[in-house]
Order: C-alpha cells, then structure tokens, then sequence
C-alpha cells in the first residue's frame, strides 16, 4: 500500500513535465507525420490523403538519373558539413577535455576553466554568428591582415557567407557540446589506470590509445549524438553564415514553411527525423546514454 | 603540486588557451565595434568612438520596435525559467522511486533534447494551426488564433529547456546521500518538511544553476520559436531579421545590449551559487533552521 503511494505521489510530481511534452512535442511530432500525408494547394493545406508532399520533394530523382537530384544533392552537401563539423568539434573538444580532465589538478580551477568555456554558449547564438562579420568579411581583420602582409592581392571571398564560415560557426558554437559530455567521462577513469599503463612502460600515445579513448567512449558518443542532431536540422546558421545562399536539410523545410506548403515542409522533416533517428540509434548501439548520467 | 609538469601540459595549455581566444574573440570584437564612430562601419578600423548606435536602438531609429521585442522576451524568459526550475525539481524528485512512465519521459525528454529544433518548432506551429481551424469550425465568432508568445511560444521553450533541467537533476540526485531524508523521516519529518528543510537546502545551488539554463536557453532561443511564435517576434527573431538588412553597427549595438542581459544573469546567478555554497560550508546543511 505504501509502496503503491509513493509510486503514485512520484507520477504526480513527475505529471507536469509529462504534460507539456505530450502537448508540445509528441502531439506536434504526430501532427507532423499526419500532416505530410496531406494534400496542398497555393495558400494551405487540405486535409486529404496525398503524398504529393514525398513525390514533390523527390521530383527528378528517377527522371534525371545519373544526375542527382536537388534533395539528394542537399542532403549530401549537409552530411558533408556535418562530418566536417563533427570531425573538428570532435578534435577540439576531446583536446579540450583532456587538458581539463588530465592537466588541470586543482578541483576549484577545473570549475572556473569548465566555466569559461560554457559561459558563451549561454549568450545569443546569432550574436555569436555576426561576430565574424568584422573578422571575415571583405574589409574585415583576416583579409586586411593578410593583405597587409602582402600574401594576397584581392580580399579572400569564400571567408564568410560561404560553406568555410558555416562549418566555422557550427565548430565555434557546438564545440561545447563535445567537451562537456568527454570531460564527463575523462573524469571517471580511475587515474591509477593511467599510472599503471606508464609503470607498464606504455608510451603517452599508446596510453591515450588504448586506455583514455575506450574509457572515454561514452562521452565521445553523447557529444556526436548532440552534434550530429543540430547540424542536421540546422537552418539558422547555415542561413546567417551562408548569406541565405546554401542549402540544407532544415533549410529546405524552412523554404517551404515560407511557401507555405505546409504537407511537403512536413514531408521533409519526416525524411530528416528517418535520417537522424538512423544515425542516433547506430551511435547509441555503443553505449547506454542513461548508465551515464 | 610541486611535481614537474611534462612538456604535454605546455602544449595542451596553449591549445586551450587559443580556443578560449576563438570562443571570446569574435564576440569581443563586435562588442568594441558597437562604441563605432558616428561614420563608422561594420568592420574595423574604429572611426572615432560614440554611443550613436546605441542610441538609434533606443530611439528605435532604424530598428523596428526593438523595445517591445526586448520586453517581450524578458518576460518570455522569465516565466521559462520559473517553469523550468518547478517542473524540473518536481520532476526530479519523481525519478528517485519508481513509477509508471518513468522509463519513457527519461527518452522523450532527451529526444525533445536532440529532435532538430525545425520539427519541433514546425509542429507545434502546425498544432496551432490545426487548433485554430477547429475552433472556426465550430463557428466561434470573432477567434483569431491560440498561437502566440505565452501558448504556443511558451511550449517551444519548454521542449528546449527542460531536458537540461531533469539532466541537471539527475546529476544532483546522483550524488545526493538519501541516508539525509531517512534520518529526518526517523525524526518525524513530513515529506514536505523534509524537502523543505533538508532536500531543498542541499540542492538550491545546483536548482540555480536549473533558473540559469532556463532562462539564458530561452532568452536566446531562435530556432523552435521561428515557426511557433505567431504574428510577434522574440529578440533573437528580430535580430536574425536584422542580419540580412542592417549595413550599419546598430545590430553591433544590439548584440551587445543583448549579451549585457545574458552575462548580467549569469554573473549574478553564479555569484548566488558561490554564495550559497559558501554558506553550506560554513553552517553545515540548513536542516531545521526553518523550524526553530
């Protein structure tokens, strides 16, 4: 009986959060599904079994073979940005953590260096995007500098609103989002592991190889998980750092929202959600994200 | 310490310290850019020095109604955050017993988490929309719509802001001695006595933490409001607005008026943290003060 009390006390307190995920983000996700099913004119939506919203979006796919077509070309032009990003997020942040995990002793300046690092990533992600105007752009420091040396002539155009600074602004924002899970786990490695590897006369790479990577493995895979996830579906910085030039997954769904195709818009999302939920339960077969927590 | 540092340490010190360089530098710079001189530039060199930009984002010169946008968002942010730290403890305190369902909010929170913010966003705003055709179906006169700031707005948010809410919870209740709670029990403690006078104390530094995240996620929350805010803009919406139209530093100025907001809220809540920290050392757990 009491057991059977305090099981149900703790639904009620859990109850809240339960509530506002089903409203605004299980019910929403159904109505994506449903709605990309549904047929479209100019101005709206009609409410009747279409999958004009699928064929729209692979028009030409078959036809203009071996040439690809527009969505495949998207799609794969956003993988490429992604494993770009994710390799160099990957790179930086493990480099990072390590640093944190291994070099730093004292627990007060592990928190204070953590700190620093995090703080940017609770200011404007879109002030952090314009922040690179006045260091890439045309007039900007990396072109005068370099021109100033004499190095080049006429100022560098692929600095900004090109794929070079989306993948810059995508490492510069979500390298945090690496770090912190790495750190996470460098943290938990017993450091007589690493003690016994040199007493073993293990080398320091052989040690990063064989002891931290496998033990870090964990937070490698939460941070990929995050990474991979928002530069899939990214649209605003592949829009603000690529001049609203470049195409991407989230960009195509966002064109149409704009359009107003609400059924083909849904469609899309409904390819992205397949991609990314394929790529996520390929990631999470290495690890249990919640033994981790 | 005393012990020699092998030669990794420098290296990887530098390393660190030229991503420290990449993460404040560029934002630095707009900052010293937004104090540009009257007939000054987006780029540098500084043309003289002035707040004229500043002042054209006040006057609302330039900038449509930047104020009203700025308001709205304060106020977005702070009932976000109030939110978040309730639902958050709630339902953190939940997942130290077993109940019905608590192997599935755990992944649909971290899947709210990690969903691409453009489907969130898309279906609530397609939700709304759906709601709104209902409702004039029913022939309910004079209805516009239930989207906006405080429905659909709101929730947008929430699906942001609450999967680091419960993480932050779960990562308190890992290291939390629950020997603490048996003890008061043991002494005749209700369970809300006992939350309020022995839980609550020992993890208000950590819950701070919770208002931190929610409110600074939310203030600068742009994709999952884009498609779910209806007809009024948040300040992270005007602002990406802006990047494609505005030549002159005045969006500088607002950036920087914007970041003075988040770092105002992070220092003072940081310094709570310390503060309470402080007084947990000092005085031990607050236990039964609240009873004397």
């Amino acid at each position: 009986m009491t057991q059977n009390r305090r099981s149900f006390i703790a639904w009620l307190q859990a109850a809240p959060m339960m509530l506002v995920f089903a409203a605004f983000f299980l019910l929403p996700l159904l109505f994506v599904v449903i709605v990309s099913a549904w047929d479209y004119n100019e101005y709206e939506m009609v409410p009747a079994f279409s999958l004009r919203g699928y064929t729209d979006t692979f028009e030409g796919c078959v036809v203009d073979l071996p040439e690809l077509c527009t969505i495949l070309k998207t799609y794969l032009k956003t993988l490429e940005m992604c494993v770009l990003t994710w390799g160099l997020t990957l790179l930086i942040g493990f480099t990072v953590a390590y640093f944190l995990a291994f070099h730093i002793r004292s627990r007060t300046w592990q928190i204070v260096l953590t700190l620093i690092c995090t703080i940017p990533f609770w200011t404007s992600n879109v002030i952090r995007m314009i922040a690179w105007i006045p260091l890439l752009g045309r007039n900007g420091l990396v072109n005068k500098g370099l021109q100033g040396m004499g190095l080049i002539q006429q100022p560098l155009e692929w600095l900004l609103f090109s794929e070079f600074s989306v993948v810059l602004a995508l490492v510069h924002l979500f390298t945090l989002f690496m770090v912190v899970p790495i750190f996470n786990s460098m943290i938990r490695i017993d450091k007589r592991l690493i003690e016994a590897a040199y007493d073993a006369g293990a080398s320091g790479w052989q040690t990063l190889v064989n002891i931290v990577i496998p033990l870090a493995k964990p937070g490698i895979v939460i941070g990929s998980i995050f990474v991979i996830t928002i530069v899939m579906g990214d649209f605003v910085t592949v829009g603000v750092m690529g001049g609203q030039q470049i195409a991407s997954a989230g960009k195509i769904i966002e064109t149409r929202l704009n359009a107003l195709q609400f059924p083909a818009a849904a469609a899309n999302a409904v390819i992205l959600l397949g991609i990314t939920i394929l790529i996520i339960s390929s990631l999470t077969r290495i690890v249990d994200i919640r033994k981790e927590l | 310490m005393g012990e020699k540092r092998p030669r990794s340490f420098y290296f990887l010190a530098l390393f660190f310290v030229a991503y420290v360089l990449f993460l404040y530098g560029p934002m630095f710079a707009i900052y010293i850019l937004s104090f540009q001189g009257p007939d000054g530039g987006l780029t540098f060199p500084m043309n003289g020095v002035s707040l004229v930009w500043f002042e054209r984002v006040f006057s609302g010169g330039g900038i449509v109604n930047i104020g009203a946008a700025f308001k709205r968002s304060l106020e977005l942010g702070f009932v976000v955050m109030v939110l978040t730290v309730l639902l958050s403890v709630s339902a953190g305190m939940a997942f130290r017993k077993p109940f019905r369902g608590a192997t599935v909010l755990f992944y649909v929170a971290i899947a709210s988490l990690i969903m691409p913010s453009i489907i969130t966003s898309l279906g609530i705003g397609l939700e709304f929309r759906l709601l709104d055709d209902f409702i004039n179906g029913l022939g309910v006169e004079g209805w516009t719509t239930a989207m906006g700031l405080f429905t659909s707005g709101l929730g947008a948010h929430l699906t942001w802001t609450l999967p680091f809410g419960l993480l932050i919870m779960f990562a308190i209740f890992n290291r939390f001695d629950g020997r603490l709670e048996e003890a008061a029990r043991d002494l005749g403690a209700t369970p809300w006595q006992t939350f309020r006078h022995v839980v609550l104390p020992i993890i208000l530094p950590s819950v701070v933490g919770i208002g931190l995240f929610g409110f600074t996620l939310s203030w600068d929350e742009l994709a999952r409001s884009s498609q779910a805010i209806g007809s009024v803009n948040t300040l992270p919406l005007e602002l990406q607005g802006l990047t494609t139209t505005v030549t002159k530093p005045d969006i500088y100025a607002l950036g920087t008026l914007t970041s003075a907001v988040s770092f105002l809220v992070i220092f003072t809540a940081l310094i709570v943290i310390l503060v309470l920290q402080a007084r947990q050392r000092r005085q031990g757990s607050d236990a039964g003060k609240g009873m004397v």
